[in-house]
């Protein structure tokens, strides 16, 4: 099949940049993006946030927030969903999406933090959080686990690009073979820490009870943001398996793509279960707060959306799609779910927030803080595919073949 | 958000911390989280004093050394446009109306008993101090801005225009000035003594006895007795000859000054309370509960395995039994060379297809352990 094509690197030839110098159409764009972002990075850090965005103290969390933190953890879910799945409960079959889920979980993570560094006025001082423990702070409690799953990514991640220096570095095998070793604690740390912060980016909320819409605002706040995680997981493996077999499909082996398919529906029929459950919690918490009387308003219809057009349909979509065997319906409900996702967050830290305030006091991203955000999602494309291109990721390496 | 639903919310919040809240709650009172301090001052606004003079932001300006804003305070249309309290403007006044008559309201940080923003705080900036104010120090500041998403007041402002060391700002209540045993610029400042200074507990009192003496002039509510928990700084009201058809006690009298009666009468950090208390259950479950589905996980395995290997077991018996009753059967008919060379023939048969089943095998489950 297409392994045979496979660049595999050697000793001698440890790096295969040739991909990023071609002139295709999403290099130029890439390269275009970044150099935006760069001008942008540069007035950020010298002219300081105001000079970029449409924060306002009315708004203090916008674009970069709403976007790039609560989306781009939301979206990294897969790494948990996958590694639970394939070593918790056992679905070996799904052992080669591991690894690219893992790599983008920690991408995710790791470009979520440096987005952060953005939107804090003094980036520098992140780690005060560890002098100064602020306990009664949900957002002490996010970062702290953030923080600590990122270095549980980084231990997971990490045997793929030891494969890779392995061939130089020999000694690197012995890290390997450690973290081999510790695959199901790393697993079982992993779950619970993202339960931890995946809810708890909901639990932020909870302090505004006035400025979020009661629609999306409900003590089981930290509840949905966990459940629909889950969604978002397995999701976020379809959908950007979508892409990768566009992209970067003949750094695919045979393996994996015997068993993506399958991932595709296993996932799909996972994820539709999961989405029926998470639309039944929201109606039920909307009957429980007595919401019905706001769904006759604008923002009830705007609710009445998200709900059915993107939490129902992508369900029953999924539900359709694993039935049938038919993989386009399967990505379609895949996208369907990422936008609501995406939609949702957006509802809670901009949509309907400071929903009672007058519309001239109301946020709208300014392009700028728009365009930083594209930056950061350019970034982790381009990390993501220097991963593919050297790391075995979407193949297994000849040398380690029946290793793990 | 009225109290029932207060409840309703803190109620099912599902952890017994919340249950115990919303009891104390429901018996009108308070336990303070924040170390709540019985002697505390604190400033009482009586609205229907306020002309609008703009002197108290005149002199917040003056004493806190704040940039001299654009129009003079002098110049009172400002008073006209809505505005908020922000980095550089610790107190606006802005103008409402009540029963078609224009009202006053001195907009500053409330200086709650159990502040919202230092409960959010993620590096420990604010601090409640013994004489009621709210103060931030901005030296560990990471400026994340969350202390403005709790505030339920929109009090805090941030220096968006500053590159390297853009910190939050607030009202103080001048706590510097108090040290001093001064009075805040802003009371100090005001012509018309429609801010009064004084403890807590005597502020409450005396307005108290404001509404008692002129039941016709005044709201029956003092903002921020029990709002969020109660607040050092507070506002009288005046009473509407018409009150609004809204629905709980003074809604919307207080509404028509732009305050929201429906934060609830208890500091609104206690509603993440439960969720953070529900962080060590999470810690301690989950490695259970995964690890038992993983245990769970591994024994279906070995018995699959098992069941397997007596399946094959069986099946070899099986074959094993059958090929010596044909070479027997072989040896009895045709003679002992011919069962020799039957029974060698069968062997490799055997031999080979095992080692393709095997080849098979290893190329489905390449991946597996």
């Amino acid at each position: 099949m297409h392994s045979h094509a496979i660049v595999i690197p050697t000793r001698d030839k440890l790096f295969n940049m040739g991909e990023f110098f071609r002139m295709s159409p999403g290099n130029i764009i890439t390269a275009i993006l970044l150099g935006i972002g760069l001008i942008l990075t540069i007035m950020r850090f010298t002219m300081g946030i105001g000079a970029v965005s449409n924060l306002s103290d009315n708004q203090p969390w916008g674009m970069w927030i709403g976007f790039d933190l609560l989306c781009g953890v939301c979206l990294a879910a897969g790494g948990y969903f996958t590694t639970v799945a394939c070593y918790v409960m056992g679905m070996k079959h799904f052992h080669s999406a591991v690894r690219p889920a893992v790599t983008t979980a920690f991408l995710g993570y790791l470009f979520v933090v440096i987005a952060l560094l953005y939107d804090l006025g003094h980036p520098l001082r992140l780690p005060y959080m560890f002098f100064f423990p602020g306990t009664t702070s949900v957002l002490f409690e996010v970062g702290l686990c953030v923080a600590t799953y990122l270095t549980v990514l980084f231990v997971e991640f990490s045997v793929a690009p030891m494969e890779w220096l392995a061939q130089k570095f020999p000694f690197l095998l012995q890290w390997r073979k450690f973290i081999n070793k510790c695959t199901i604690i790393l697993t079982i740390f992993g779950v619970t820490l993202s339960t931890l912060h995946q809810s708890s980016l909901g639990s932020l909320y909870l302090i505004a009870p006035g400025k979020l819409h009661p629609l999306w605002y409900s003590a089981f706040m930290p509840m949905f943001f966990f459940v629909s995680s889950m969604a978002a997981g397995g999701s976020m493996v379809i959908f950007e398996g979508m892409f990768a077999h566009k992209g970067v499909h003949h750094y695919m082996d045979s393996t994996h793509l015997r068993e993506a398919d399958e991932v595709v529906f296993s996932f799909a029929k996972a994820v539709s279960l999961i989405l029926f459950g998470y639309f039944l919690l929201k109606l039920t918490d909307m009957f429980v707060q007595d919401n019905m009387h706001h769904l006759l308003s604008g923002y009830g219809a705007w609710w009445l959306v998200e709900m059915f057009g993107f939490v129902l349909l992508p369900c029953l979509l999924y539900a359709k799609g694993s039935r049938e065997r038919n993989i386009k319906l399967c990505r379609f409900a895949a996208a369907n779910t990422v936008i609501g996702i995406v939609l949702n967050r957006f509802n809670v830290s901009m949509i309907a927030f400071n929903y009672a305030l007058p519309s001239s006091e109301r946020y709208f991203p300014h392009i700028m803080e728009i365009f930083i955000s594209m930056f950061v999602v350019t970034m982790i494309v381009t990390a993501y595919r220097f991963i593919v291109y050297h790391m075995p990721v979407l193949y297994e390496h000849p040398d380690f073949k029946d290793a793990h | 958000m009225n109290r029932r639903k207060f409840l309703t919310i803190l109620g099912t919040a599902g952890v017994a911390s919340a249950m115990s809240t919303a009891r104390v709650a429901e018996a009108g009172g308070g336990v303070h989280m924040f170390p709540y301090w019985e002697n505390s001052y604190g400033v009482l606004h009586d609205t229907t004093r306020c002309i609008g003079c703009r002197r108290c932001e005149e002199g917040c300006n003056k004493v806190n050394n704040l940039p001299k804003p654009k129009k003079p305070f002098a110049d009172l249309t400002v008073c006209n446009t809505r505005r908020r309290t922000s980095a550089y403007e610790w107190t606006v006044v802005n103008k409402y109306s009540v029963d078609g008559k224009p009202v006053f309201r001195k907009l500053q940080c409330f200086h709650c008993n159990d502040p919202a923003c230092a409960a959010a705080c993620f590096a420990k900036c604010f601090s409640k101090n013994a004489d009621g104010s709210v103060t931030y120090d901005g030296t560990q500041c990471v400026g994340c801005r969350y202390c403005m998403i709790a505030c339920p007041f929109y009090m805090p402002g941030f220096q968006y225009d500053e590159a390297f060391d853009p910190l939050v700002q607030k009202c103080t209540f001048c706590a510097p000035r108090l040290k001093e045993g001064k009075l805040p610029g802003c009371v100090e400042a005001c012509p018309m003594d429609a801010l009064t200074f004084g403890r807590r507990s005597d502020l409450i009192k005396l307005a108290r006895a404001r509404i008692k003496d002129h039941p016709d002039k005044y709201l029956d509510y003092i903002y921020g007795e029990w709002d969020a928990g109660g607040t050092a700084w507070m506002v009288l009201g005046p009473k509407a000859s018409t009150p609004p058809p809204a629905g709980s006690h003074g809604d919307g009298e207080m509404k028509a000054l732009g305050l929201d009666t429906q934060i609830g009468n208890r500091p609104v950090a206690e509603l993440t309370y439960g969720a953070l208390g529900a962080v060590p259950m999470i810690v301690a479950f989950w490695p259970v509960l995964f690890g038992g589905a993983y245990a769970m996980t591994k024994r279906k395995e070995a018995i699959h395995k098992a069941e397997q290997e007596a399946v094959e077991k069986q099946a070899k018996d099986d074959v094993t039994t059958a090929l010596d009753a044909a070479v027997r059967k072989i040896e009895e008919t045709q003679g002992q060379p011919a069962a020799d060379a039957a029974r060698k023939a069968m062997t490799e048969a055997l031999k080979s297809r095992e080692a393709l089943d095997s080849c098979h095998a290893s190329s489905d489950h390449g991946e597996g352990k």
